[in-house]
């Protein structure tokens, strides 16, 4: 590891996941059981406040099929707007931990989560950021970890005054990053497909 | 009251592109416009947090995570480990480390996998752990075999360990894998060459470490691993609101 004239390390390059990334960072999906307690999975404990939502979609590769062997994170802040960080604008609540880990069904490629829905939380020169999850996404063929947001498209007003949806040059890409609520029976649902390439290509970020 | 810092943009000429062809599995899962830079605010800039009630403490023993009472894996008992920094060159304390990688003849313990080389009944193939107070790790295990893998008809991975390390923020987030100095299947690995930067695929191999080894028992390899750095506060930097 070398530093360069002035001091600087260079960052470690990134590699794919690989599709067997489920050994390391979920084991039951591999199909073993090693540790007492997979990370990931409670997003938003028991104590969290705000309304209780499911998100599912899929990610869609560029021949149009779903991508079965993806990995997603997501990081969103709790309905007050704070993320779970001691830089993340204030108090959560105990459980909450505000940070998930997803995986696909391997036949279906579907996915699913459930957390609370997050709060507008401040952006960036007095704006305020409308309500959204970041997400991450790795899997077989993706060398670098993609960050996309979802956004909540019946949020309107908020979404239209939302700093990072607004910078989006292309507004008819900006749709690409809006889940619709889904209606039906059991928890509020909304519907976020990723699609990797081609038409309707999902808004990624250099974060 | 100090607000947070932004982290260095990413040098893109470090890391692979997303479009690289000879992997093959790019091709459809390249995204086809540009990544839309974004200026970093809260979310950006914190991440998840971990501790040490989250994991175990042979969690990073993978000798014996997974083995029968007694038993050990089949292998080369390796001592793998690092420091994880930033840029800056300051240590990344209490930040998760999680890896796993394929047994001694190159087999995943992964239901998708059907490599015919034999699953070890000792081996699960995955540790995690949280670095120290000056950023060190440490994973015991054996070293991964080489393993062939449908590319072109003939392509094989070197042996290798992936890692996934976190940071203190989101934009922080890595994975990579490590591979093993000396290894002839480096130069050939279309998923090593996606990275077009001879010394950042230096900084992905693990050199041996004589003096980390356990005489008569263990050899040891060490890694580190950097992530991308922060300003420092010196001048306000106009992240009003976080």
């Amino acid at each position: 590891m070398m530093a360069d004239d002035l001091g600087y390390l260079k960052e470690t390059a990134s590699q794919t996941a690989g599709p067997y990334v489920h050994i390391g960072l979920a084991p039951g999906a591999a199909g073993f059981d090693i540790y007492d307690q997979e990370l990931g999975w409670d997003i938003a404990g028991p104590n969290a406040a705000g309304e209780r939502i499911r998100v599912q979609g899929r990610v869609i590769d560029g021949t149009g099929s779903p991508v079965k062997d993806v990995l997603l994170e997501v990081w969103q802040a709790n309905a007050a707007g704070h993320f779970a960080h001691p830089d993340g604008g204030g108090e959560v609540e105990d459980g909450f931990r505000g940070w998930g880990r997803v995986i696909t069904d391997f036949q279906t490629g579907d996915w699913a989560f459930d957390t609370v829905k997050p709060g507008p939380c401040p952006g960036r020169n007095g704006a305020t950021q409308a309500p959204h999850l970041n997400l991450w996404i790795v899997a077989r063929g993706i060398n670098l970890g993609l960050h996309t947001r979802m956004y909540f498209a019946d949020e309107g007003a908020a979404n239209a005054a939302d700093p990072v949806l607004t910078m989006i040059e292309w507004e008819n890409r900006r749709t690409t990053l809006l889940a619709e609520r889904v209606e039906g029976d059991g928890p509020a649902t909304y519907r976020f497909d990723i699609r990797l390439q081609g038409d309707g290509e999902t808004v990624f970020f250099d974060i | 009251m100090t607000k947070p810092a932004e982290f260095y943009q990413r040098d893109t000429a470090r890391h692979p592109p997303a479009f690289t062809p000879d992997y093959k599995t790019s091709y459809a899962r390249s995204p086809r416009f540009s990544l839309i830079s974004l200026d970093q605010g809260v979310g950006e800039v914190t991440g998840p947090t971990f501790g040490h009630g989250d994991i175990d403490a042979g969690d990073n023993d993978l000798l014996s995570n997974y083995a029968q009472p007694g038993q050990s894996p089949i292998g080369e008992r390796i001592i793998l480990h690092g420091r994880v920094l930033d840029e800056n060159t300051r240590p990344v304390p209490n930040t998760l480390v999680e890896i796993w990688q394929a047994n001694a003849g190159g087999r995943y313990r992964h239901k998708n996998d059907r490599y015919l080389a034999p699953i070890d009944v000792n081996f699960g193939g995955c540790g995690r752990t949280l670095t120290d107070d000056e950023g060190h790790y440490h994973f015991r295990t054996v070293k991964p075999g080489a393993y062939p893998w449908r590319n072109r008809v003939n392509d094989w991975r070197p042996a290798h360990v992936h890692f996934s390390v976190f940071g203190t923020a989101f934009c922080q987030r890595l994975i990579t894998q490590c591979y093993f100095e000396g290894d002839p299947l480096i130069p050939r690995c279309p998923i090593v060459q996606t990275i077009p930067d001879p010394d950042a695929i230096t900084g992905l191999t693990a050199k041996l470490d004589m003096n980390a080894t356990i005489p008569l028992d263990t050899i040891a390899y060490r890694f580190d691993i950097v992530l991308r750095g922060r300003r420092a506060t010196l001048f306000e930097n106009r992240m009003e609101g976080t």
